[in-house]
């Protein structure tokens, strides 16, 4: 498809360096700065961050009760923050619901906690497809949503922001915070995939 | 794009990168170094006015390429002869975008005219301009769930009207409702949508979705 990245012709490559020399000549940008917030993005923030916070509502209840009531603060808290941080919403997948998370109009994406929305997120067919088919669009994703459980689809068309709090795996009752984040999954946190329980041998010692 | 038919399937990649090419890199850096040529409704509705077929056939950065010179020239940040001269030029937007006169903040928008549980029709209304009431929407009742607060209005932000805040709610649908009969009779969605966008259903109009309103009025099953 024309959208995919991998076709996108290099004089897309031209145009942004000569646009970048012109903004540069007239001193509307800084490219040392321009180097930090392409470094933040791909060193800094990303869904490790999300998944502290998601290791961390599954083991502490009353960390988890204050998420759910107000993403923003209790992130922030974390340390993390950012463009597109300012109204976060943790919504909770339960036995009775699963929440997905889209963006029909463009790709808004909660930064701070999930980085920068992966190619897929942003397709057209992503986009599209979310609220009107999203159990042909999991499925497609090797997740059967049962068809006793609410899809929950959120469409963020406002300032809202949100981050899935998948559910915790059994057989990780054992599992210390640390541990639990490295089993969660940026996908979990979109809604688009589950945390399935550590492999054994992956397991930590 | 919610509800179009025609994409295909998702195509999921494995360990992607952040940014696939350099110059991702570098206009999504320029774009957020550059802020000031623009808020983000002028920046969305940048982006909406890229010509459809064009639009259709770019790359998410090149969307962002094609918005940041739109708006840099409009702005009057750079001029299109200066992009002309290096041979980028940016493209012509399908429209012009469409200045309102500024507009002060209405001091009663800051009462909030729905609350949890009131039933709400998303309006009908296809503006000319930008806005974020998705298409899929528009006509189809609702149940308000929460009320966000105030957030400016994109409507008049994206068009120099100012901010003019006013209430947005959390506001779920039924599958049902938005796409018929054959959608799955527990699924639901949840939108985002400022009070412009929603009017009030009649008294005792059904439910389009079934949720214990938080005040416990207006039981109906």
């Amino acid at each position: 498809m024309s959208e995919n990245h991998s076709s996108v012709p290099t004089g897309a490559a031209l145009r942004v360096k000569a646009l970048e020399a012109l903004l540069e000549e007239k001193g509307l940008v800084d490219p040392a700065a321009l180097d930090q917030i392409i470094d933040a993005y791909e060193n800094k923030v990303g869904p490790h961050n999300g998944a502290r916070v998601v290791a961390r509502a599954w083991s502490d209840a009353t960390f988890r009760k204050r998420l759910l009531a107000d993403a923003t603060t209790v992130v922030a808290e974390m340390g993390y923050g950012g463009p597109e941080g300012g109204h976060l919403v943790a919504v909770e997948n339960t036995p009775r619901v699963h929440n997905l998370v889209v963006c029909t109009l463009c790709s808004c994406y909660p930064w701070p906690v999930l980085g920068l929305p992966p190619a897929w997120y942003k397709s057209f067919a992503y986009r599209s497809r979310a609220v009107r088919d999203p159990r042909g669009l999991l499925k497609e994703f090797g997740l059967k949503i049962p068809e006793q459980v609410e899809i929950r689809v959120w469409d963020s068309s406002a300032e809202q922001r949100y981050l899935v709090i998948p559910r915790r795996p059994l057989g990780t009752a054992r599992m210390n915070e640390d541990e639990l984040a490295e089993i969660v999954t940026r996908d979990s946190m979109i809604g688009t995939a589950i945390v399935k329980p550590p492999s054994r041998k992956g397991a930590p010692a | 794009m919610g509800g179009m038919d025609g994409f295909g399937a998702v195509v999921h990649e494995d360990n992607e990168p952040t940014f696939h090419f350099d110059w991702e890199a570098r206009i999504f850096a320029l774009l957020l170094a550059c802020r000031p040529y623009g808020n983000t409704d002028e920046l969305r509705h940048a982006i909406e006015r890229i010509p459809a077929q064009r639009y259709l056939t770019s790359s998410y950065y090149e969307r962002w390429l094609d918005a940041m010179q739109i708006l840099l020239v409009e702005k009057g940040a750079i001029l299109r002869d200066e992009l002309a001269s290096r041979d980028i030029d940016p493209p012509t937007p399908s429209q012009p975008s469409n200045r309102l006169q500024k507009r002060p903040a209405e001091a009663s928008r800051a009462r909030a005219r729905f609350r949890r549980g009131d039933r709400v029709i998303a309006r009908n209304i296809n503006p000319a301009g930008h806005t974020r009431l998705p298409r899929y929407i528009r006509g189809k009742r609702g149940v308000i769930l929460r009320d966000w607060g105030t957030y400016a209005l994109p409507d008049s932000n994206a068009h120099g009207g100012g901010e003019r805040p006013q209430h947005v709610y959390s506001v779920a649908f039924k599958a049902r409702e938005v796409w018929g009969a054959n959608a799955p009779s527990r699924d639901t969605i949840h939108i985002d949508l400022w009070e412009d966008y929603l009017e009030a259903t009649r008294p005792g109009a059904k439910a389009a979705v079934n949720r214990k309103p938080a005040t416990g009025r207006g039981k109906k099953q």
